[in-house]
């Protein structure tokens, strides 16, 4: 009796010695490693790299040590790849969309005080001095300033300024100009040079706090800091005009003028970002059309290739057709080659001057489609490319799910006189699409984000006018946040904008997946599995 | 009678004439969807074969067909073209070999094992993909190029630091399609193996993965490709002409700067797209059916 459910539920399996070994060698060895790994990154200041490794950690040591924790034993490795490349770059996206990181606040707090602190200026009670530069061999500098006074001093890196008269020892004899020719190993270096020469102005020379920097080619001035950070209070003063600047979401910001110091430094923002979208015209403009087109790119795309593939599949469902392999297999050719290389063919083939599309419409039309300056042609040609790449999908699948359709359907069909229009549009279609409409949503998600096509054949162009940032006619939000982010075209990088914008994007697919989900039943399917 | 017979006769060979008019308009179709699928084909052969690397003015085959293209793209000292060939090659069988036995685990755990999470789990990692890795491109970057600093081999411009981000993508819809097979294979084989004493991993290694070879063939071939034909990830995280993999160096043939090389571009993406597409011909049926398996109710 008791054998007839004879596999216990626990599935209770007792793990031999050697594995057991096996595993906790395995364990200590990786923790000796990750750790070493976490400790050389915080000692490099990279805590978000030693963090996530140490959720890592954890989780590779939870799941290997506890028996609780067996199945996830199949997955860990995934799991920590998973972590590591998919689920931190998320959180790390959402984490930079609400900040202001991009040119002008790419530095950390530190870092931008750092440079701000190294601004200087003039004060009003400092002095101004004529200037002729001097190198010695070892590339060290040296001054022979000269005052509106006539006195005449040397300066030099670290030292207080040093009265000097030309001839005195060490100094050699000056020449028609009154300057000496060469002071202490150092030699004059002439005009041109010292003017052109690219380390000068940099150099502060005398001692901290009352150096001399070079202004401009005639003249070296005694130069103060011009920022000074009250770290209480975070503040900057500017000992100018004594304006103080307080801190406004990275941006020292003067309350009285409204003026602003550069660098920025990045800072939590909260939701300016999204908030950007809607507020500001120039980015709203490019943002709506640049929507608008990536729906209506996804949709034409899916009815196109479903229409063609289905077309093609229901052209061979003929059992009589000749050389129906090896019509087939010439019409799977799009599908079988890397979609970088047949994209970039057609770039080439509908080159507007050169290609060989538009020699042949030139020809045969006397007409040369503007494929890649016109807004139309280039969303058509786009839409034409990806025709091409994607029907001979849709034909295998849709052929596939023919071939289940029972024929017994189509014979009740003809015995009750329906014609063949009829029964393609009661009998097949909804089958099919019973079948195939997951398809038809993942290759719409697919196509909602297809980069690759947009970004190789086009970059997105051509451009939309009035646009703050760069934007095209056939932009698609993922190309148009690519181009924020990396490749600015001289419009400077946003990757606050550009993740914002990938949180967008992300709801908008996940929603359109949850609906798919729906549409199949996958929630109840893995439920039903248990 | 006769009448009868004669008019039905009639009606049989109308029918014949009727069905032969039809097959003959569907062979004309059929054979201008061919012409447009094949053309951007032939015509990379003819731009391959055509010396003067100009895009237009070519004829079908060109006046002076030759192979310099293919002896420019191979002796190119700055565009390594053999080397682009090997690496992607190598990449792409790595990742391939690692993912395909990292989605084979998990996807064991989840069709024979139960245990606390595993629903969730199953919905998380298809949400997860959702998000496209490419808006996260700046945070890969930067996992990419801090370990550098630690583990040179692992940084930017190697090739294991691209594979991990590939594997990183590994825990996706290749699960479900994967327990999606194992569902299939009868849970009594396992539960007979398992009262003759045999474990989890026997069971997994012994008995399922000899079931499983053919469609891990057909998996593993797409997921080959699919990593072979990979542009964006390569292309930010390789900046080196040594480094690159075939798609990328194959996209700088095309920049503005290499205008005048879609001779080599031809040549190479023939080499490049020949090997793959005749893969995909010979198993085209096998690969469908992986394709609908899932997703598609028979």
């Amino acid at each position: 009796m008791t054998i007839a459910n004879p596999v216990p539920k626990g599935k209770k399996q007792t793990e031999n010695p050697f594995s057991t070994l096996l595993r906790l060698v395995f364990v200590a060895i990786f923790d000796l490693g990750a750790g070493w790994f976490i400790y050389q990154a915080v000692q490099l200041g990279s805590f978000q790299l030693a963090g996530v490794v140490g959720v890592v950690f954890l989780l590779v040591n939870i799941v290997l040590l506890l028996p609780q924790a067996y199945a996830y034993r199949w997955m860990v490795t995934g799991l920590s790849f998973l972590v590591l490349f998919t689920i931190y770059p998320m959180l790390f996206t959402i984490y930079i969309a609400f900040t202001n990181y991009g040119d002008g606040h790419l530095l950390t707090q530190q870092q931008a005080l750092a440079v701000i602190e190294k601004e200087t200026y003039l004060p009003k009670t400092g002095k101004s001095y004529k200037w002729t530069a001097f190198k010695a061999p070892d590339n060290t500098y040296a001054l022979w300033l000269s005052d509106a006074e006539g006195n005449t001093y040397i300066a030099k890196v670290g030292t207080a300024l040093l009265p000097a008269k030309p001839g005195a020892p060490g100094i050699g004899q000056a020449d028609s100009s009154g300057i000496p020719a060469s002071i202490e190993g150092f030699t004059r270096l002439n005009p041109i040079l010292a003017a052109t020469d690219k380390n000068l102005p940099q150099i502060k020379f005398g001692e901290e706090g009352q150096t001399i920097q070079i202004r401009s080619p005639s003249e070296a001035a005694e130069l103060k800091p011009r920022y000074i950070y009250d770290a209480a209070a975070n503040t900057l003063t500017d000992q100018e005009n004594g304006e103080v600047y307080n801190d406004v979401d990275g941006t020292y910001t003067s309350r009285t003028s409204g003026k602003q110091i550069v660098p920025g430094y990045r800072a939590v923002v909260g939701l300016r970002n999204f908030v950007n979208f809607v507020q500001s015209p120039a980015l709203r403009g490019p943002l709506l059309q640049i929507l608008v087109w990536n729906f209506v790119f996804p949709t034409i795309s899916v009815l196109s290739t479903f229409s063609l593939g289905l077309a093609i599949a229901l052209l061979f469902n003929d059992k009589d057709f000749p050389l129906k392999k090896v019509f087939r297999t010439l019409l799977l050719i799009p599908y079988t080659i890397p979609s970088v290389i047949t994209v970039l063919i057609w770039r080439g083939m509908m080159n507007p001057d050169l290609g060989i599309i538009n020699h042949l419409t030139k020809t045969w039309l006397g007409f040369s489609p503007p494929w890649f300056s016109e807004p139309t042609w280039a969303q058509a040609g786009v839409l034409l490319v990806n025709l091409w790449l994607g029907y001979p999908y849709f034909m295998l699948i849709t052929s596939g799910a023919l071939q289940s359709i029972p024929a017994d359907l189509y014979e009740a069909a003809k015995i009750d006189g329906a014609n063949s229009w009829q029964s393609f549009r009661n009998i097949t279609l909804p089958l099919l699409l019973v079948a195939v409409g997951p398809l038809l949503i993942a290759s719409y998600v697919y196509n909602f984000n297809n980069f690759g096509l947009i970004y190789l054949f086009i970059n997105g162009g051509p451009p939309i006018v009035g646009a703050t940032t760069q934007a095209g006619h056939t932009d698609i939000l993922i190309s148009y946040v690519y181009n924020l982010a990396f490749a600015s075209g001289g419009r400077g990088v946003q990757y606050g904008l550009a993740s914002a914008i990938s949180i967008m994007v992300f709801f908008i697919v996940g929603t359109i997946t949850l609906v798919q989900f729906r549409f199949t039943n996958m929630w109840e399917e893995v439920s039903k599995n248990v | 009678m006769s009448n009868l017979a004669a008019t039905y006769q009639n009606l049989r060979s109308s029918q014949s004439f009727m069905k032969r008019v039809s097959l003959v308009l569907k062979l004309i179709v059929a054979v201008i969807l061919v012409v447009f699928s094949v053309f951007p084909v032939l015509w990379i052969f003819s731009a391959a074969l055509d010396p003067t690397s100009q895009l237009g003015s070519q004829s079908l085959i060109p006046p002076q067909a030759g192979f310099q293209n293919f002896q420019k793209l191979f002796n190119d000292p700055l565009l390594p073209f053999w080397n682009w060939v090997w690496n992607s090659i190598k990449v792409s069988g790595i990742t391939t070999i690692l993912s395909i036995s990292i989605t084979t685990m998990a996807a064991f755990a989840f069709s024979r094992l139960r245990f606390a999470g595993r629903i969730t789990m199953l919905k998380a990692i298809l949400l997860i993909q959702v998000f496209p890795n490419l808006l996260a491109l700046g945070a890969i970057y930067l996992m990419i190029e801090q370990p550098g600093h630690i583990i040179p081999w692992l940084g930017l411009e190697t090739h294991a630091g691209l594979i991990l981000v590939y594997l990183g993508g590994s825990m996706g819809m290749n699960i479900w399609l994967m327990k999606g097979f194992l569902d299939t294979i009868p849970r009594a084989i396992d539960e007979a193996a398992m009262l003759d004493g045999a474990t989890n991993w026997q069971i997994f290694t012994q008995l399922l993965l000899p079931l499983l070879r053919p469609i891990l063939v057909v998996v593993g071939i797409l997921a080959f490709i699919g990593t072979y034909g990979d542009f964006v990830l390569a292309r930010i995280l390789l900046s080196k002409a040594e480094n690159y993999t075939l798609m990328v160096g194959l996209a700088l043939f095309t920049n503005n700067q290499f205008a005048q090389n879609w001779g080599q571009f031809s040549a190479g993406a023939l080499i490049g797209a020949l090997p793959v597409m005749a893969i995909y011909l010979a198993l085209q049926d096998q690969i469908a059916g992986g394709l609908t398996v899932g997703a598609v109710k028979e």
